[in-house]
């Protein structure tokens, strides 16, 4: 594996943990406004 | 505030990608280590970002302790969170720089092993507020997450203290960087640390909106409205 393999899998690595939070956070915030939606047709 | 949260996300993803431009295109290729070098414009600017979170987790910690503000305690939870998650991005990116530069993707390296130890010190915090659900957790994690800290300033000085592998500071005392790459890493590190504080802003507000939520089922447990009258979101406005 040359140097900029190795640059490529950092940035990529990066980019991916990044992405897979906020995809996280983004599904929280959904399901928490859905609950909240729920309980206040109750 | 809410108004400048869209707008302060199109600055951020706009600064990132300049950061990102910069990084790759316009900063020199090092004369030593080739393009891999290029991974400190990433690695230095996540850990910086990460520093930056624990000392708000323990700073929102010791304001739980003194007054316990749940704002606070919101804060600390956020903070610690995508500390954890930056930090884990510098545990990587640096094992990745390693293998072509020291032959090795690991040392236990004092640097490296209080980076680890910190790491995992957050970790288990996450774990206690999300496994513990005692009334004592929030006061429990605060006095943890002041503990926590003082790995902070090992971790950042133990290049000074220690004989290391680590390379040593290439700003301030003893370093030297290139005036195009010193460009690149600081629009890296203003875009990584402006990137924290509005995912630490969104973990906050969603934070705030799990605690609307609890507070909500247990009004309906107890037979009252399900959604509290105190809710500020404009979605709970609608659902009444």
């Amino acid at each position: 594996m040359n140097a900029t393999n190795f640059l490529i899998a950092a940035y990529v690595a990066t980019w991916v943990i990044l992405g897979v939070y906020l995809v996280s956070v983004v599904l929280r915030f959904g399901k928490l406004r859905q609950q909240l939606r729920e309980l206040g047709k109750k | 505030m809410k108004r400048a949260f869209p707008i302060l996300w199109v600055v951020t993803v706009l600064l990132l990608a300049y950061g990102l431009y910069q990084a790759l295109v316009v900063a020199p290729t090092e004369a030593t280590m080739g393009p891999v070098q290029r991974i400190f414009y990433y690695h230095v600017p996540c850990a910086w970002t990460a520093f930056c979170l624990f000392f708000t987790n323990l700073f929102a910690s010791v304001v739980y302790l003194i007054w316990k503000n749940n704002k606070a305690d919101s804060l600390a939870v956020a903070s610690a969170e995508v500390g954890v998650m930056f930090c884990t991005i510098v545990l990587i990116t640096g094992p990745i720089w390693a293998r072509p530069v020291w032959g090795i993707w690991w040392t236990w390296d004092v640097r490296l092993t209080t980076t680890l130890v910190l790491w995992l010190i957050y970790v288990s915090y996450l774990m206690l507020r999300r496994f513990s659900d005692t009334a004592q957790t929030p006061v429990l994690a605060a006095v943890l997450a002041v503990f926590g800290a003082l790995d902070v300033p090992l971790v950042y000085f133990s290049i000074w203290f220690f004989r290391t592998q680590h390379p040593q500071p290439v700003m301030g005392k003893g370093g030297s960087l290139a005036p195009a790459m010193l460009h690149a890493f600081l629009i890296n590190l203003l875009a990584f640390s402006v990137f924290g504080a509005m995912i630490c802003w969104s973990r906050f507000r969603l934070e705030t909106l799990k605690r609307e939520v609890e507070q909500a089922h247990a009004m309906e447990s107890l037979g009252g409205p399900g959604v509290p009258e105190t809710t500020s979101l404009p979605l709970s406005r609608s659902a009444r």
